[in-house]
């Protein structure tokens, strides 16, 4: 009998942190106001009581020497985890993320793996001010050396971020920060799956929606009004974008035929860019219809009063259903 | 300005810098002629390397003539446990850390991007993002604090960090947030800084308006200014200052006034921008020269000197041998080391390439 319990996706990563430092004491965390505070979502709360300063410090208000200084305690035997705090700060650090901390392992031909963590709240509708709301991901999953990860649910959220912690490769671990507060049942035995696989939410037969993170409540909800107007539709949730398990979402495209790719990042150039472009080529003689992507406008991220205009909802979704059958 | 040796090669040491004087005391007449061979090596190599690339055997060379006291006398006062975090100018730290001249010689051949053990040298890879590698080296010495490896006046396993960087990167927030880092941390970290007083075409006046050795003083990272051209004076403060960061002191600057003699790399042009009377001024302070003066007046005889030189013979074909017989590194080369761990985006393109190149058959593709 596994051991289950109810958490939030907040508690769940807290919960897969303290078991990380609980069995690696080379395991530290550090970030912007991570400490005593425990984070401006709190996800760290606690941390620090149980493990000291030792383990969990909090940084300068820097985003670029937390990443530096990360690279160079991983160079000595450490598994940093480093939280920043909004997804918008995190370009400070761009350059240490993309020049050094994905490449070198590269560089050093294999000699200086780098096992970091970057933990990103990212995704917005929480009604912040700018750079609060952002969803950078395609960034650092166009970066090779890096890989990107983000959960959607409270158990994917406790195993896969140990699963980042345990890999020797640099992992951009995203946090759905909409749905830090949506509880669900965390396996505390067993890991679901590995941390690239894609998991198939919900069969269907007529058409496949691939998405991930804060989307896919929002695909699961759309998916349920298509139900019950007798639309049958399957849901992906990615879970990693780089690499991106593309055989799940072909399987799934062989059999509905239909794709529709939706997250809250801005559409050009993006995640599901990639994947539609790879679907046309893998899958070319499956298709019925023509990929289509849900996401955000190709403008800066609104205002809040104008959030909910920008972020795809379960209607934009069912537009793009409605458009995928006309074919 | 700590400086031990005048421009005429005379040593001495004033009182206020009688801290530094001690370290020299301890060397011995074979540590004198170690540094001025690797000095010499230093030169050649340098020498060698830009015939090559004038020859088109390398992609670029890098000079640091006029650099060669500043860096054999640092890289030997750096402790055997102790860390080094180079830029990519750092060929004669890495001649005083027995790394392979051949590796640096691969990367601006174009054969790789590094790809020494950092672990096994203690000299970590050259860095080209300007700064970059001075938060690495912060972070690194943060770690060795948080392993209990400072201040326990062991001095076989203590260890510290030290970081080289020019008055250029001085300019990088990178640089600035080491300083803050370094200083709150209290961390085992000499900020090595060689002034060669241009960065690319900028010269440091434009580049700061305080001296560059004060420019930690506002984070709490103190710093005094070398003459770099001045090997004693190098050696001692860095073997000083490192044994200091050692025992628990926390981080320091030292800004080793030198001047860069050459290009910036083989693609400047410094008659572009700076006086030649300027190059002739420093070229007359050339730290070879300089001590070579002092070990004629400590009765070193002719013979070492042209024993040096038949070294300098040897190392030049050697280098240029070598370099000929680089092979072209494997293609597969180019995805191995992308991730420690497999990643099935990277396999598929090696695995569809090898594909692609087999269907040239054995004439290969133009």
């Amino acid at each position: 009998m596994s051991n289950f319990v109810e958490l939030s996706i907040a508690k769940a990563i807290n919960a897969g942190l303290r078991k990380a430092m609980q069995e690696d004491e080379k395991v530290i965390l550090f970030g912007e106001d991570v400490a005593q505070l425990g984070g401006v979502f709190r996800v760290t709360e606690g941390i620090h009581a149980e493990f000291g300063d030792s383990r969990i410090f909090n940084s300068p208000i820097a985003e670029s020497g937390i990443v530096g200084t990360a690279i160079g305690l991983a160079m000595r035997g450490y598994r940093p985890v480093a939280e920043i705090q909004f997804d918008g700060f995190i370009f400070p650090a761009f350059n240490q993320i993309t020049t050094q901390l994905a490449k070198m392992q590269n560089r050093s031909e294999g000699f200086t793996p780098m096992p970091v963590v970057i933990r990103v709240p990212y995704g917005g509708g929480i009604g912040a001010v700018e750079h609060h709301s952002e969803s950078p991901e395609a960034y650092f999953a166009h970066t090779a050396g890096l890989r990107v990860i983000t959960p959607s649910n409270p158990n994917d959220a406790y195993w896969m971020i140990q699963q980042a912690i345990k890999s020797n490769d640099p992992v951009m671990f995203f946090e759905p920060k909409k749905r830090y507060w949506q509880k669900g049942p965390v396996n505390l035995d067993e890991p679901p799956m590995g941390p690239h696989q894609a998991r198939v939410l919900q069969e269907g037969a007529q058409v496949t929606i691939a998405t991930y993170g804060p989307m896919t409540a929002v695909a699961l909800q759309a998916a349920e009004i298509a139900a019950s107007e007798g639309t049958s539709i399957e849901v992906i949730d990615l879970r990693s974008l780089s690499p991106i398990d593309f055989d799940t979402i072909i399987n799934s495209v062989k059999k509905t035929g239909r794709l529709i790719v939706a997250s809250e990042a801005s559409t050009f150039v993006s995640i599901s860019s990639e994947i539609a472009a790879r679907v046309a080529e893998k899958a070319f003689y499956h298709l019925e219809a023509p990929v289509l992507r849900v996401g955000g406008f190709d403008v800066p991220y609104p205002a809040a009063k104008l959030e909910e205009v920008f972020l795809p909802d379960a209607d934009r979704i069912l537009e793009a259903v409605d458009r995928v059958l006309s074919y | 300005m700590v400086q031990l040796l005048s421009p005429e090669g005379e040593y001495g040491v004033p009182k206020e810098w009688a801290e530094y004087g001690k370290y020299i005391d301890r060397l011995t007449e074979a540590d004198f002629l170690k540094f001025y061979r690797d000095m010499a090596r230093m030169r050649r190599f340098d020498r060698e390397a830009e015939a090559l690339q004038r020859q088109g055997q390398l992609g670029l060379w890098v000079p640091a003539i006029g650099q060669e006291a500043a860096q054999i006398g640092s890289g030997y006062g750096v402790g055997h446990n102790d860390h080094i975090f180079p830029s990519y100018r750092e060929h004669g730290v890495a001649i005083t850390h027995g790394i392979d001249l051949m590796s640096i010689l691969k990367m601006l051949r174009g054969v790789n991007h590094g790809g020494w053990d950092p672990v096994e040298t203690r000299f970590h890879l050259y860095a080209i993002v300007l700064g970059s590698q001075v938060l690495h080296a912060t972070g690194y010495a943060m770690g060795v604090k948080m392993d209990g490896k400072v201040g326990n006046g062991d001095l076989e396993n203590d260890l510290a960090v030290i970081s080289y960087f020019g008055d250029g990167a001085t300019a990088e927030g990178d640089v600035s947030e080491s300083f803050l880092f370094a200083a709150i941390n209290n961390s085992p970290l000499v900020f090595f800084c060689q002034n060669n007083q241009w960065a690319i075409s900028s010269s440091v006046a434009s580049q700061t308006k305080v001296p560059l050795f004060q420019r930690g003083e506002g984070f709490g990272v103190p710093g005094i200014r070398i003459d770099g051209n001045d090997v004693l004076a190098s050696y001692a403060a860095t073997a000083k200052h490192m044994d200091d960061a050692r025992e628990g002191a926390g981080p320091y600057m030292i800004e080793a006034l030198t001047y860069r003699i050459g290009a910036h790399t083989t693609s400047d042009d410094p008659t572009k921008y700076r006086d030649s009377a300027e190059v002739e001024y420093w070229k007359a302070r050339d730290p070879l020269i300089r001590f070579e003066t002092f070990l004629r007046r400590q009765g070193i005889g002719q013979d070492f000197f042209d024993e040096v030189a038949e070294a300098g013979e040897k190392l030049s074909t050697e280098i240029r041998e070598a370099t000929f017989a680089l092979p072209q590194p494997p293609t597969e080369n180019m995805f191995k080391y992308v991730y420690s761990e497999p990643h099935p985006l990277i396999d598929e393109q090696l695995d569809w390439l090898k594909r692609y190149e087999a269907g040239f058959g054995e004439a290969g593709h133009a």
